[in-house]
């Protein structure tokens, strides 16, 4: 049944492709393997031929257990690490160095304390060469986007852990790169946080549109934030299925309530079941 | 008018803050020194066992040309021992944290070296260079060296791996990272460093002066010593001690100009564990 609905997830995508160019998928693992070796230990296989197309403009989620090598897919789109094997492509490119042509969210802010919020979102462009001047005002608009507008002058030590990761948003996006890669980008938020920052990232990116690749633990966060949900296995990391996702957005707080959303989760907690990620009862409890 | 009242109402609040936080610790050393005083005079102590705080200081006073020539003499030797200290440490730590084979080879043996007890070679320098003004300035250097060195090549390595990471997506050049943030995420650790140094500076000064000298305040100490004027020994004990807190804090006024934002991340963290 598995192998069946990637088929026709397959199916489904190369259909799209007919429709031409425009289908093309902008992110594209072909036959991806990720080995790590490492002195005086076992090799460590974080992915196994692993094949993904991200169509342009899409919001996929990749959900899975730790050590399914979920982060390390993300990394290899970034070309922050290098496939063994097979090939990743971004807009038709091969990966073989550091991308630019992206903005990245990890699951701890990263931001640089000596630095304000502003300062903070346009680091990016002074990294980038670029003069910082010419982005302030796009800058406090995003941050404002994100629900900073008064704290666009505060140090991170005087922010809460929401408001630091929306700054790491807004770094993110400043330089209107295509693509957006999150890590776990809410895993070190509370849940009522993760709830609210997670509508606000959906109407960001209903205004942008960029190809988002954001990778979670949590199933509820994949269902309600994807178009696509990749669900994976661990050790050595695969893809075990592939989910369309109809709900439709803005996905409020309602959407927790709709069939779909109840199908969906149910669905990959089952294949987490079989796989053994969870076990346990027959009902599906535990799913976050 | 009423400005000028606002302000002066503010800066009575300044000094009563600055009292608050410091008017606890004036106390206990107006105190301590009262106890003192009275004690000598009731127990009838003999003055070259302990002087009362006020021989120490009329003695000073009237012998104060002689100290100040010599701690200038030792101010001298600590500034010039810091400085090549703080010259040598801080491109020797870049090396290290930046180079493999600097790594391999040269940290090990500076830790190696750190745990020799310092102030022992101060004789063998005598033996080297003579009584003059190089035997103290290296061993000034030598003890302010390490903890120097040390902490700096903790803080150029303490990047965060995700920081650099996110700064790989942006295409920027290595000087660019090191300038906008390794450097700046190395600075708390290297002034981390130089505070100790110069705590440790003072002390090396005094003993390279112990151990051969015709100058300079450990040279004075042991002559008041050898004297018995014990209010002169306390005297210049006080002028050391005060020599080591201008430099330390001179250390930690730049560190405020250059980091305000660590300094005030300390105090936030101070208040949130009050």
């Amino acid at each position: 049944m598995t192998s069946l609905r990637i088929a026709s997830s397959r199916a489904a995508s190369e259909a799209a492709a007919v429709d031409g160019a425009a289908a093309r998928p902008y992110v594209d693992l072909a036959g991806v393997t990720k080995v790590y070796r490492r002195a005086g230990r076992e090799d460590t296989r974080a992915l196994d031929r692993v094949d993904l197309a991200i169509r342009d403009g899409e919001f996929l989620a990749i959900v899975g257990p730790s050590g399914c090598g979920k982060s390390t897919l993300l990394r290899l789109v970034a070309g922050l690490h290098l496939a063994s094997t097979g090939e990743v492509r971004v807009d038709g490119r091969i990966v073989d160095r550091p991308q630019t042509n992206l903005g990245i969210v990890f699951q701890s802010p990263v931001l640089l304390d000596w630095r304000t919020a502003l300062s903070n979102v346009l680091v990016q462009v002074e990294l980038r060469g670029l003069d910082p001047r010419a982005y302030k005002e796009r800058a406090l608009r995003l941050l404002a986007q994100v629900g900073l507008a008064d704290f666009t002058d505060r140090y991170p030590h005087e922010l809460s852990g929401g408001m630091r990761q929306r700054v790491a948003i807004a770094r993110a996006l400043i330089h209107d790169a295509p693509l957006l890669l999150m890590d776990e980008p809410f895993g070190a938020l509370d849940a009522l946080t993760r709830e609210q920052i997670r509508l606000d990232l959906e109407a960001l990116w209903l205004a942008t549109r960029k190809t988002v690749l954001f990778i979670t633990h949590s199933i509820d966060e994949a269902v309600l934030l994807a178009d696509r949900v990749v669900v994976m296995s661990p050790r050595p990391g695969r893809i075990e299925r592939i989910l369309d996702i109809h709900l439709p957005r803005p996905r409020g707080l309602d959407a927790r309530r709709s069939p779909e959303f109840t199908q969906a989760t149910e669905a990959i907690t089952e294949i987490f079941l079989a796989r053994g990620v969870l076990h346990g009862t027959a009902t599906p409890i535990g799913k976050e | 008018m009423a400005m000028s009242a606002s302000g002066a109402r503010r800066a009575g609040a300044a000094v009563v803050g600055w009292l608050r936080t410091r008017g606890g610790a004036i106390a206990i050393f107006a105190l301590l020194f009262l106890v003192w005083e009275a004690a000598v005079h009731l127990t009838g102590v003999k003055e070259y066992l302990l002087p009362p705080p006020s021989k120490v200081w009329t003695e000073f006073w009237r012998k104060h040309d002689a100290i100040a020539g010599a701690a200038w003499v030792t101010t001298q030797e600590i500034l010039a021992g810091y400085a090549l200290a703080v010259v040598v440490s801080i491109p020797l730590a870049l090396a290290v944290a930046y180079s493999r084979f600097m790594e391999q080879a040269v940290y090990p043996v500076i830790v190696f070296l750190q745990i020799i007890p310092k102030i022992a070679i101060a004789p063998l320098f005598i033996i080297w260079f003579g009584f003059g003004f190089a035997p103290k300035l290296l061993l000034v250097f030598l003890l302010s060296f390490f903890p120097i060195v040390v902490s700096s090549i903790a803080g150029f390595k303490s990047a965060d791996k995700d920081v650099m990471d996110f700064a790989r997506t942006t295409g920027a050049s290595a000087w660019t990272m090191f300038r906008k943030i390794r450097l700046p995420q190395a600075l708390p650790h290297i002034f981390t460093g130089l505070k100790v140094g110069a705590a440790l500076a003072a002390t090396a000064a005094v003993v390279a002066e112990f151990v051969a000298s015709d100058r300079g305040l450990g040279y004075l100490l042991l002559q008041y010593n050898g004297q018995l004027d014990t209010p002169m020994v306390f005297a210049t004990i006080v002028v050391l001690s005060l020599i080591g807190l201008v430099v330390y804090y001179a250390v930690e006024i730049v560190e405020r100009l250059a980091i305000p934002w660590h300094v005030s991340q300390q105090a936030t963290a101070k208040d949130a564990t009050l």
